[in-house]
Parts: C-alpha cells; structure tokens; sequence
C-alpha cells in the first residue's frame, strides 16, 4: 500500500510515505514499514494561518485596552517596590499565554480524582473573564474514558496484584530513601530490580533512576564532552536536548527519521572533524527515540543500525514509549525489528508508561553500566527510586514477561492501536504515525479548534489531549490519542463513534483519501 | 527650438567621427559595465578541496573512536562498590550486614517508617494507584497534588507553590525557567551540584563569589553596577539574580539572608534561595531560612526546596509570590516535559507537613540534638567539623589535610571502622564535573531528631575511636 505522496511543503508539513527500509538491511524488511505523514491540505493551512492572526490583533486590542485599564486586569503583578527592577518577563513572551492558552485553558491540567486507568473522574472547573478566573463547581465528572493518559499497558490500577505488592513494600520500606545510590540509599530492591530488568532485556546489565527525564539530563553528560559529536533527531525530547547542551558537545540535528540526511552528517562528521581544527571527534553519539509521541512515528531502527555501524557511532536509544509498547513480549522497538537489544549501545527507557510507576533506566553492556555506576551524577547526587515504585516496576515487569496476562495485554494494546488507528481513518482523520504505535495523532490544525476538540469529546465522556503551538510547528495542532491495553472493545467503539460526531460538528474529515483505510 | 536641438546632435555625431578611436573605447567599456551588471555572482571557491568518495571511505576506516565506557576492571578498581541496605532507611539501618544507628540519611524528622505516613501511603496506592502516568498538563494534575501544593504555600506563607516529581530536577529546572541568555547570575561558589546544573542550563553569565563572603558578593555587584553605567540601554533588558542556599549542603553554613535582601533592593538583583537543607528545619515552624531571620518570605523571590530530606518523600517544591512562581507551570522544563509526583509520594508529604504542624516544637529539639552533637564531636583530636552550629546536616574533615586521595582514604577508614561497631556515616560523595573540583574530601553527618541524647554520646565515642585507629593505622603504613 505506497502511496504516491510527493514530499510537499505546505505550512510545515512533511509527507512521506514509505514502505520498506529505505534501502539499508533488506533482509529485515519481514514487516511493511508504514509511516504516514499526509501534507496539510491548503486550504486548512490558510485557514489556521488567518485564525492565528485574528487573534494576534484581538489579542493586541485587548493587551492595550488592559494597559490602559479599559478591561480589568486579572493577572498577577509585579511587587510595588521591585518596581524600579528590570522586568522579569520580556513583554511578548507571555503574549500567547494571556491571548491565546488562557481561553482554552479548561481544556489542559484538568485535575483527576481517581486512578488514571481505563475511565478517570475529573473534577470539574468553570472558568470566566476569559479564562483569567477559575472555581471548582463542586462536580465530579465520573467514569470519563480516558484517552489521554499514558497507560498503555494498563498497569494504572488501584487494585490486584501490583497495587497488593506495593502497599507491602511500602509498609516495610516507608516511602523515601533521603540519600544517593553512592552514599547509602543503594536498597537491596533496587539492586533486584536492576538485575530483573537487565534480565528482561537481555543485555548485561542495567542502572535505574528516580526520573525519567534525570536520566537523560544526568547521564549524557557522562558518555560525551567537549570534543564529541551528537547527532540528534530533530523531534527529540526536551530531556535529551538539555542532556545533550549539558555536556558541552557539539551537537548537529538531523531531519526526523531521515537516514540520508542522517548519513550525510555523520560522513562530514568523521571525515571533516571538529570545526576549524579539523582534528578527529572522539566519539559520536546518535540519538534517536524509540517511539516520537508526538509525531506517532517509529525510529527507523535497521537504517540506524547500519549508519552507525559503518561510521563507527555509537548509538543512544530513549525508549520512554516503546518498551512495554512495541514488540511480541514488550521489549521494545529491537524487539519490533528482530534486532538483538546487544547491538544497541545504549538503550535508556523510562517506568512511567507502561509499568504505571516513575522513573528511568539505562541499560547495555557491563563497561557502561558500572561507568555510570560510579560517574552518573544522579547517582552522586540525586536520591534513589522510592521503594514501593520500584516494587510496582518489579511486579508489572514479571506480569508482562511471565505470565499469560501479560501476553493478553500485550495483544489488547496492539489489536486496539490497529482498530483505533483504520476507524480514525476511515471517518476521514488525517492520522499522523507508524500503524503500530501506540500514541495515535490526528490533525486538527485550527487553533479555534483546539479548544472545541476537547470540550466536545469531555462532553461526549472522553478525556483527550489535545496539542498546539509551542508543543507542535504552528500549523500542525492535533489531538493525541494514546492507547492503552486497559480499554475494551466497547470503549474503543464508543470512542470512534464520538470521534466521528465530533468530526461532523467540527469538520475535521481533512484526508484527501478516505481509502487509506484498507 | 528642435532646430536648435538637431544643430546639437549633428555637432556632437561629427565630433564623434572626428576621433573614432575614442568612441570605440567608450563603446567597449559600456558594454563591459553592461556585462559586469547582468552576470552571475562568481562564486569564490571553497579553500579545501571536495574529496572524492574514495578518500572518503579511507579517512571513515582510518577513524578510530574512543571507547564509550573504560574497560569494567579500570572502573572498578578506581572506584568503591556500593554499599547495601537491606530494609528501610530509617533511624537503624541494616548495611552491609552490620546493624548500625544511621547517621548519614538526611531524615532530620524521623519520618521514614512513620505509621501515620505509612497509612497515608497505603491509602493513596488503593486510591491512585502508583503512578500518575502524564505530565502535569495531559491529566497528570491529581487533586492530591492540587492539595499539598496548597498546604505547601500556606505552611511556608506564600502565595503560590509549584510541585516538581524529583528533588534534584527541581533547581535544574526552575534558574532556567527565569534566567536565559544574556542574564547575570551571582552564585556563591559552594553551591551544589544541582543548582550549578541549573546555572549551566539557563545559559546566563554565572559570577561566583567567595563562599558566604558578603564583602566579595558586594565588590562583584559593585563592578556589575558600574558596567550598567557606561551601558545603560543593555542593562535595561539584562535581569540580575543571586543564588544562595539556606544551609549549603556543601559545607553545613548558613546564608546571611538580611545582607542579601539588603543587597536586592540596593542593586536592583532578585534573590532565590535554595532551601533543600534548611526547610523543615530552621525557624520556629520549620519554614526555613527566612523565618529563622524574621524576614517576611515575599522578600525573596524564589524559594527552591526539596521534599526528599526532612518530608521523607520524593520531589522538590518552588514557592513564591503568584507573579514569579505562577510562570513556572509553563515555562519550567522539569514541570511540563515530566511526569508528576506519583500520589503516593504526594500523600506522604502532605502527611509529614500535617504531623509537623502539630508538633511544632519538633525543630527547635532537631537543633538543639545538631547542636548537642556537634559539640560532642568538635573535641575530637584531628578533625575539623565544619557547619553553623544548629544545623543538623554538618561535615567532618581532617584538621591537617596531606593529598586529596589520601583524606578520602582515611575519611572512608573512617566510616567503614563505624560501620562495623553499629554507627553508620558516609562520606561526601561528589564528581569530577562540579565547578570547584578542589574541595576538600569529608564525612557528612546528619542527625535525626528520633536519635536520644544516649545514642549521640555513644555515636560520638564510636567516632572518636575510629578516628584515633585510622591515625594510628595512617602513621604505621
């Protein structure tokens, strides 16, 4: 199924479709490899193009009227006596904040009272003045399916087996460590966890952390300095880029997913050397992620591979929404591809997805792993994982790795991406993303709509999320759907039908093709 | 008037026909501006020379990187295993199979293995399950958090708190939520290894100044404000900021926070204050630094502190006034791009902040057992204890350094000789990568205040001895 999408330009848009592994690894081509990145159609880029700017001038308007105390100002001040400081904010800056993120605020940090699983309770808010003043009704929206949640396996509950375990280990251990791994916060259950995990990724060893986004910041300024090269994707996550603007590399991005852009970089890397001197790197990192949340894309793993092998790179993989996610027994995207977790040289992933708990880790080969154990500055200075989180990550880990539950999770999560993803797409979503991930994003492009999309799903009884500017490029708003093995068929059904409705009253049938769908 | 005109031309074309040499110069150079006008820009060629794929590929096999770890047993023989602790962290501690008093967690008020925390724990787990699975914005906000982000302000009188799910990404994240490129930042040089990260991250010019030394900091801002003089149009965009500490987790001193606030409205600098070591333990309620001085929290900016030392928990809060802290929930990197603070964290501090209300007289004991302590250990023949003399969280270090490798050593004698016979310290653990690589090795010791006045005097024997075998061992070798 290759469609003939050219690669168009239209606002921001990339629109490439492939099938197969551009090339590298034939071999390993046992799946389709279907990504899907349909271009904004025009007219919808001029229409968000042309909302953006009525608000822009509204919001002008209304900046002015509140300078000149026509319209009451609502936000917070500066300290009559700091006065005479310089300004702490820079006057544009907080711009699209007052004009544009606070209208819709209802629709993000909506407070939950309940365990994030399959259906969330909300609590309901009212806002006014615009969005400057919020109340609690006193409401509690019950038993709203949750969409939005990253809960892909379904291990957010509040009662069985997981929760049993953690409640126990909670009333042996307590609930806090107050000290580093290196001083004396190192508890036998974080050793078993580590070993468990090594064990289930079948790689050497392993090092946990108490913060996924810790591990990245903490850990790449160990593996690389100075006189070092990273090249990172353009969709990476924030935590990766403040790891990488840490260690003081150079850092060189490459276009999403793009191996030939990729390729070339990493040519001019090895044979051009460091700016000006022209002397060798000492090494080069590429950093890629398993799983682009917000793209739905999946890392072209094989085309990295084979990069990185013939440029002698070495290569960091962030699996923050791909281990538990992808793969037959969740291990991941090497599972995905049929590639052994050996060949990658650095494979970090995070607990909070799909074990339901908190924190990261860092796995590979026993040179690094006990590096990290004495350099890592999280393990210096951070404090240890809580021991009833890492109890949950031990019992989630052995549910999905032994058992047949884990399996049947496993499967959920799959068959419900694939039902979920082909309904989207046959109401006539533009569904952004690779077939099997779990993140599902759709194009609603108009900054109007940002807000309708999730009052109306809220409405409906769905909790979604939806995304705009600064999150995405400008034009390319979308709502986030996210998976989870927790959700039944039912619930699946009743979500494509609101989303349908939704699509009605909203027009968000924007794909030219409404026979991808096949 | 044409014939005039005509007249003219016909004069000018015979003189032209008169010197033809003249007019084909001209004509030429005509063309020439003609040509210069309407060609290409000429590209100027690269000064290296495009390689052929050839040459390439041998300079790729040629390269040759260096590895990515050092080799296991290089690693292993420069550094210490880590020690292990079976069980709860709590005022006895089971490390390394000996049964030891723990001197060396920062659990000033014996709230881990609480059974008040313990309940609230267990009630949040079959309330919420363990984690929060979103980031603050995508139904990651728990009413829970809502909850302690509130008692939080009103515990600490502020206006507003902001919750971050981990201690260490707390700083990092909220100096470069405010501070960015082109901003002065004046640091004191002892500050930790979290709050450098986060002077690192917000990209701003960091001046350090002497540690605690107020005559240093003075002098600094007095060249900064001369500079704005001869520039005033820059400095009106450039924002200035000081970061201190409440109790420097690096050396166990105190900030001279009235000549710091006297110094912020002098120069115009705004103030942050990282209270991790001092929140829960300074002032009358346990409201840190500023209560300990009587000053009013809305003269400091920013107050940055951890929930992982005195509430037992996990995360780290910001508390401030609405304008400052409010910009924090969607401009701070930690806070939007992260997961928030599992429920059962959140419970568990909530509960500590609610057990510390009730007993307020909870802190004024913690000092008065740090400073009993210290004293009990200041007689010690050798070691030079360093720290303000209520603080519960104080450093050890030799009297008389020799080298750097051989204080760590004799510190580590130390704390291995106390292990064994039940008292169980540390030494400071630190990097290569902090600012001030030159400090000097140390023991940091906190006291809890669950530990009596028995247990100290018998903890400080145990020290002592120590101390005294390890010299003595030291002068055989």
């Amino acid at each position: 199924m290759s469609g003939d999408f050219k690669l168009e330009k239209n606002g921001n848009a990339n629109g490439k479709i492939f099938n197969g592994l551009n090339g590298h690894q034939p071999d390993l081509d046992k799946k389709a490899f279907q990504e899907n990145f349909e271009p904004t159609p025009l007219h919808a880029a001029i229409l968000t193009y042309l909302g953006y700017a009525i608000i822009t001038v509204f919001g002008f308007i209304r900046d002015l009227m509140r300078k000149y105390h026509i319209e009451k100002l609502h936000a917070a001040t500066e300290d009559p006596e700091m006065k005479d400081f310089v300004p702490l904010y820079a006057s544009f800056e907080s711009f699209y904040t007052r004009n544009m993120y606070n209208r819709i605020q209802d629709v993000f940090n909506r407070p939950v009272c309940s365990v994030p699983g399959a259906t969330i309770d909300i609590v309901e808010r009212k806002f006014s003045n615009s969005g400057w003043t919020s109340e609690y009704t006193g409401k509690v929206l019950k038993n709203v399916i949750n969409l939005g949640s990253y809960n892909y396996l379904g291990f957010a509950e509040n009662e069985g087996t997981c929760t049993e375990a953690a409640i126990v280990t909670a009333k042996k251990y307590g609930a806090g460590v107050c000290s580093s791994r290196q001083e004396i916060g190192n508890q036998d259950i974080h050793m078993k966890l580590e070993q468990t995990m090594a064990d289930y990724l079948d790689v050497e060893a392993c090092i946990i952390f108490g913060m996924g986004y810790a591990t990245n910041s903490t850990n790449i300024p160990c593996l690389v300095d100075k006189s070092c090269l990273i090249l990172s994707d353009g969709l990476n996550h924030a935590s990766l880029v403040l790891g990488c603007r840490l260690s003081g590399a150079t850092i060189r991005v490459f276009k999403h997913n793009d191996m030939e852009d990729l390729e070339r970089k990493l040519s001019d890397g090895v044979v051009y050397g460091q700016p000006r001197t022209h002397r060798p790197w000492k090494k080069i990192l590429i950093i890629v992620e398993g799983v682009y949340s917000m793209e739905g894309s999946i890392v072209n793993l094989p085309g990295v591979l084979a990069l990185k092998k013939k440029y002698k790179a070495y290569l960091y993989l962030d699996e923050a929404h791909s281990i538990g996610a992808l793969g037959d027994h969740g291990r991941g995207v090497t599972e995905y591809f049929g590639i052994h977790a050996s060949e990658v040289d650095i494979m970090m992933g995070t607990f909070t997805k799909s074990f339901g708990a908190a924190g990261g880790y860092i796995a590979g080969n026993r040179a690094l792993v006990e590096h990290l154990r004495a350099h890592s500055h999280s393990a210096c200075y951070a404090t240890s994982m809580s021991p009833p989180v890492c109890q949950q990550i031990l019992t989630s880990l052995s549910i999905i790795s032994g058992t047949e539950e884990g399996r049947n999770r496993i499967k959920q999560l799959a068959k419900n991406s694939k039902t979920f993803r082909q309904g989207l797409k046959k109401i006539g979503y533009i569904v952004y993303g690779n077939d099997d991930s779990p993140v599902v994003p759709t194009m609603i492009y108009l900054p109007c709509k940002i807000g309708a999309y999730g009052r109306e799903m809220l409405q409906r009884g769905f909790a979604v999320v939806v995304v705009g500017f600064p999150a995405t490029p400008i034009v390319e708003s979308r709502v986030r759907f996210c998976m989870s093995a927790a959700l039944t068929d039912e619930q699946i059904e009743k979500a494509l039908k609101a989303a349908e409705d939704v699509a009605r009253v909203l027009k968000l049938d924007y794909s030219a093709d409404k026979s991808l769908s096949c | 008037m044409d014939v005039d005109k005509l007249w003219i031309v016909n004069e000018a074309i015979q003189s032209a026909l008169q010197t033809p040499y003249h007019v084909i110069f001209e004509g030429l150079l005509v063309i020439w501006i003609l040509r210069l006008i309407f060609s290409k820009p000429h590209k100027i060629p690269d000064k290296e020379e495009k390689l052929t794929a050839k040459e390439k590929k041998e300079l790729v096999d040629l390269w040759k990187p260096e590895p990515l770890a050092p080799p296991v047993e290089k690693t292993l023989a420069e550094t210490r295993p880590y020690r292990l602790v079976n069980g709860q962290v709590g005022k006895n501690i089971v490390i390394n199979g000996h049964k030891c008093k723990n001197f060396a967690s920062l659990n000033f008020l014996g709230l881990v293995g609480n059974k008040r925390v313990d309940d609230k724990i267990e009630k949040c787990i079959q309330n919420y399950g363990v984690g929060t699975c979103g980031p603050r914005t995508f139904y990651g906000t728990f009413d829970i958090h809502l909850e302690l982000e509130k008692k939080l302000a009103e515990f600490m009188g502020a206006e507003e708190a902001v919750i971050y799910s981990y201690g260490f990404a707390t700083v990092l994240s909220a100096i470069p939520a405010y501070a960015k490129k082109g901003d002065i930042i004046f640091a004191d040089e002892a500050v930790s290894f979290a709050v450098q990260k986060g002077l690192q991250g917000s990209r701003s010019k960091v001046v350090y100044f002497k540690h605690n030394d107020m005559d240093d900091l003075e002098d600094k801002l007095k060249q900064q404000e001369k500079m704005d003089k001869k520039d005033p149009k820059k400095a009106a965009v450039v924002r200035k900021f000081m970061v201190v500490e409440g109790i420097y987790m690096n050396s166990g001193q105190i900030c001279d926070l009235p000549k710091l606030v006297e110094f912020k409205y002098k120069y115009k600098v705004r103030l942050f204050v990282e209270e991790s070591l001092s929140f829960g333990v300074l002032g009358k309620h346990g409201r840190g630094v500023t209560e300990h001085f009587n000053i009013p929290i809305s003269k400091v900016d920013l107050v940055i502190a951890c929930m992982e030392n005195s509430l037992a928990s996990g995360g780290g809060f910001t508390c401030g006034r609405h304008y400052v802290a409010g910009s924090q929930r969607l401009s701070a990197v930690g806070y939007v791009f992260s997961v928030s603070l599992p429920p059962l964290l959140a419970g568990a501090a909530l509960e500590g902040l609610k057990i510390s209300e009730e007993n307020p007289e909870i802190f004024a004991r913690l000092r008065q057992k740090a400073s009993f302590f210290q004293n009990l250990l200041k007689g010690i023949k050798g070691i030079k204890l360093v720290g303000y003399p209520e603080s519960p969280c104080f450093h050890l270090r030799r009297l008389h350094p020799v080298t750097p490798e051989k204080d760590l050593e004799f510190l580590h004698d130390v704390v291995d000789k106390c292990e064994k016979n039940g008292i169980c310290i540390t030494v400071a653990t630190r990097t290569k990568a902090e600012v001030l690589s030159e400090w000097p090795a140390s023991i940091r010791i906190a006291v809890s205040v669950q530990m009596s006045e028995k247990c100290l005097k018998e903890a400080a024997k145990v020290i002592c001895h120590a101390v005294k075998e390890a010299f003595a061992e030291q002068r055989k070798s």
